[in-house]
């Protein structure tokens, strides 16, 4: 079995061994104590785990941590930086987008990717970009205002 | 009226909604050695037995040590909160966050009687060393039992502290106020922090019964939108779950499960297991597990353990309502005037049956436990809704007296009724027990779907008359197994008959957000929609002209008007409207659906819901509980259902089992009557009654369709 001891994971390259086949959450929870980023099906249904592959959305359940080499890897704990929250963390505390917030971290990193291809979604863009992330609680309305409050307040500069 | 209280009382509903059986029993067979060496030598063996027949004792009915009793809260203040050294308050309740916002609604509640400002008050929730006794978190009685407990102690707290002040700066008490962390004389300009006046001893005075608490009129931080008290520490991904703790020599655990319900294990190969490299195998009775240095490794064990199970035939799925009947058994009617008497001054009548499917909570984080055993003292953290029930379910399970079980419950993925039970508190421990190092063990989503237990599934008949002006006159209602939550109405009715009957349930079932309110609201409403239109009358007019109780009507006129109840619809669209009340607070929904017949396809257009539920504690908070409500009864209401063959789940994932989605979501109106003069009732399940019937005679609205089984259209409309 070939094994990875490498990961580039929130602007740092991370020695690791870890078996290829094992998941990318797995390696990032487990091996890494990175616990942002959550389980939540297993079978890429729910976004719970959902992480930044060179800037893409990417499920890090279904995803194997040896697909992974080489490449840039974000997770929720990269978001803040030097105490300062991302616009779209900050609108998901505005407009209290969340509940449990089991579902969160997923539901924020879907977003990130969102808004760095499309700075300004409408509605039905949101809706059929994050159909992949489920928030039991029921919070969807909250997190389409969310992300377009980041986007707006992002415009001109913002992350 | 005095039957129906009879009822109440003796079904109380909400245990037996409880009662979720245990899926296997963990009759552990505990080497003797292991259990001397756990309880750490015969000096604790005597306190332990001792206890030990106490525990037994104070126990009825034993299933799981669920009903325990006798359990005395703390009458002083200082077992509810304490004053810090630097003045903040430390606040204790055996509730626990599992995403209803009640870690903010309680920190208001205390903040808004000590006049001081929410970020210094931290609560320590359901840590059973640390907190009070408590039954659990459910049934919406945090704002209602809870709050209160809390503002009286935080009220009377107030007092003591304005007391240690007069002491000190020699003045009369009623001279002193209280604000911002410090009790003040405005005359002189004096004042003392909080925590310079109890220098961080515990306040041993017992509450008054007669403390006074801040009315809703005067509230300044309680009945104002607070956001989540701890937000940052979520959208951050800051926060530890269970399923994120990380404990020193910490070992990963996995259970092997058995192919079907109530199967008994026959013969196990674990020659594969065995050759791994530290992988600890642990067999007793039923329960099969391992626990190894990581996941991967643990998943690979378990996998290799080839285990042969005995199961017998089941019923199904397709079999499960006619089930039902034939097994219903114990019944107790509540009933006034006579049936035959209201049918015979009716001048229509009718006779419908109404159905609901098992369903499931699907909390997103699936169960989880780390449990660490240290000198024979067990501590497990795991999300349940009942840490203290959980204790007493650890303590039997491994023989111990519970005061040697801690249960600590981190905020927790959700649990919506579906969290009252300790199965992975119990398998981590078990394998903790044998590794003799910390074990986690997280419950894979299929392992959720399988061995939690399910929303009741029941069948409902209805019979009923009225008279062409709308008078209700006969109304009859049998329940079968799903519960008698909301079974009783605020309608005015001379002549009805409402009974529970329980039956043998095919699957595990137990607690869901509202409980089986869900089901009576949808046979009900939807059956008063068909009354409505038998003797052709409008749904609301229909319901008004029935009801006496002016809370009811007030909240169906609040949400009618903000729908525009009776306005034109343009084509393939409908109205429907349900009325309901449950666990003291009252709602309202009109629901607006478009059909495209053609393509069978249903959409929820938009929905307007009213609740109300006395002095509101955060008008945006109850917003989110009741969209979320509104949101997770699509569900339910179009396309959950569980699909079960001879004890086997079929459809236990997210890519068979659909859940609500962004895709899913209707305009929602949330339409808040705030009543100030009336005590706070809970927020988080009521909300979720009244969608089903709302849409279903929506559906009717637009289509002549009536459907009478939840859920409607699970794929699609079949016309």
């Amino acid at each position: 079995m070939q094994r990875i001891s490498e990961l580039h994971v929130n602007g740092t390259r991370h020695k690791i061994d870890a078996e290829a086949d094992r998941s990318l959450l797995s390696v990032l929870r487990d091996d890494l104590d990175l616990t942002g980023s959550k389980y939540g099906c297993g079978e890429g249904q729910c976004g719970a785990c959902t992480v930044l592959i060179d800037g893409q959305a990417t499920r890090s359940c279904i995803t194997r941590v040896g697909a992974a080499v080489g490449k840039r890897i974000a997770t929720i704990e990269s978001l803040e930086k030097t105490g300062r929250l991302h616009p779209l963390q900050e609108a998901f505390l505005e407009a209290d987008a969340f509940q449990c917030a089991y579902c969160t971290s997923g539901m924020i990193m879907s977003g990130v990717a969102l808004l760095s291809k499309n700075p300004n979604p409408d509605e039905q863009e949101i809706v059929r970009f994050m159909e992949g992330n489920i928030c039991r609680c029921g919070t969807y309305p909250r997190i389409v205002t969310a992300i377009r409050k980041a986007a707006q307040s992002m415009k001109g500069g913002g992350r | 009226m005095s039957k129906h209280r009879a009822m109440d009382e003796s079904f109380e509903p909400e245990r037996y909604e409880l009662m979720a059986e245990s899926a296997y029993q963990f009759n552990f067979e505990l080497e003797r050695r292991d259990f001397f060496k756990l309880l750490g030598g015969g000096l604790v063996l005597v306190f332990t037995l001792d206890a030990f027949a106490s525990q037994e004792s104070g126990r009825q009915g034993g299933e799981s040590g669920r009903r325990q009793t006798g359990q005395s809260m703390p009458k002083e203040i200082g077992g509810w909160l304490q004053v810090a050294e630097d003045g903040s308050i430390n606040v204790f309740t055996g509730k626990v966050e599992v995403g209803q916002n009640i870690r903010t609604s309680l920190a208001q509640a205390v903040a808004e009687e000590l006049r001081m400002p929410i970020a210094s008050v931290r609560l320590t929730m359901g840590d059973t060393d640390l907190t009070p006794f408590d039954m659990g978190t459910f049934g919406s009685r945090t704002t209602p039992t809870m709050a209160p407990q809390l503002r009286k102690a935080a009220a009377a707290a107030r007092q003591v502290l304005i007391d240690l002040a007069a002491a000190d700066l020699k003045v009369e008490p009623a001279a002193l106020t209280v604000n911002d962390g410090k009790v003040i004389d405005s005359r002189s300009k004096q004042s003392i922090a909080f925590g310079k006046l109890t220098k961080g001893q515990k306040l041993l005075k017992v509450i008054p019964d007669n403390v006074s608490l801040t009315p809703a009129t005067e509230w300044t931080i309680a009945g104002k939108s607070v956001p989540k008290v701890n937000g940052r520490d979520f959208v951050t991904g800051k926060h530890r779950y269970t399923s994120d703790l990380k404990l020193p020599g910490m070992l990963f655990g996995k259970v092997v499960r058995p192919v079907a319900f109530n199967a008994s294990l026959g013969a196990v190969d674990i020659r594969d297991a065995e050759r791994m490299p530290s992988v600890k195998i642990v067999r007793d009775g039923n329960f099969i597990g391992v626990a190894a240095p990581d996941a991967h490794t643990a998943t690979l064990a378990a996998d290799s353990i080839k285990a042969y199970w005995r199961s017998e035939q089941q019923p199904s799925g397709k079999e499960l309502f006619d089930y039902l009947r034939k097994q219903a058994t114990a019944s107790q009617p509540s009933a006034r005037g006579s049936i035959e008497e209201g049918l015979a001054k009716a001048d229509k009548k009718l006779e419908q049956t109404y159905t609901v499917a098992y369903i499931a909570h699907a909390p997103l984080e699936p169960r989880a436990a780390v449990a660490q055993w240290e000198q024979g003292k067990l501590t497990v953290w795991t999300g349940t809704q009942r840490p203290f029930g959980v204790r007493a379910e650890l303590a039997e399970a491994f023989r111990i007296p519970e005061d040697r079980v801690r249960v600590i419950v981190p905020d927790t993925g959700a649990g919506y009724g579906g969290k009252h039970t300790g199965e992975a508190a119990i398998e981590a421990a078990r394998l903790a027990q044998a590794a003799g190092k910390p074990v986690k063990l997280v419950w894979t989503r299929e392992e959720e779907f399988t061995w939690a237990y399910f929303r009741p599934a029941g069948v409902i008949d209805v019979s009923s008359g009225a008279r062409d002006d709308g008078t209700i006159t006969a109304f009859e209602f049998h329940n079968y197994n799903s519960g008698p939550s909301g079974i009783q109405h605020r309608y005015d009715i001379p002549n009805q008959k409402i009974v529970f009957h329980q039956s043998k349930s095919p699957l595990r079932q137990g607690s869901y957000r509202g409980l089986a309110a869900t089901a009576n609201h949808f046979a009900r409403e939807s059956h008063l929609d068909e009354l409505a239109r038998a003797v052709k009358m409008d749904p609301l007019q229909f319901r008004l002209k029935n009801l006496k109780d002016d809370r009811q009507s007030a909240v169906l006129n609040a949400a009618a008007k903000a729908f525009g109840w009776g306005k034109t619809k343009t084509g393939g669209s409908g109205h429907g409207i349900s009325a309901g009340f449950e666990k003291g607070g009252y709602i309202a929904t009109c629901a607006e659906v478009s059909v495209d017949r053609a393509a069978g396809k249903v959409r929820l257009v938009r929905v307007v819901e009213a609740f109300e539920c006395g002095a509101i504690v955060n008008p945006d908070q109850l917003k989110n509980q009741i969209e979320g409500s509104i949101v997770m009864a699509i569900g339910g209401a179009l396309f959950e259902a569980i699909d079960f063959d001879n004890g086997k789940i079929v459809n236990g994932k997210f890519s068979r089992y659909r859940v609500p989605r962004f895709s899913d979501v209707p305009t929602i109106e949330a339409v808040l009557v705030d009543r100030k003069d009336l005590p706070s009732a809970g927020a988080g399940e009521t909300p979720i009654v009244g969608l089903a019937p709302a849409v279903g005679n929506a559906i009717f609205d637009a289509t002549g369709i009536r459907l009478r089984s939840l859920p409607m259209a699970p794929n699609g409309l079949k016309i």
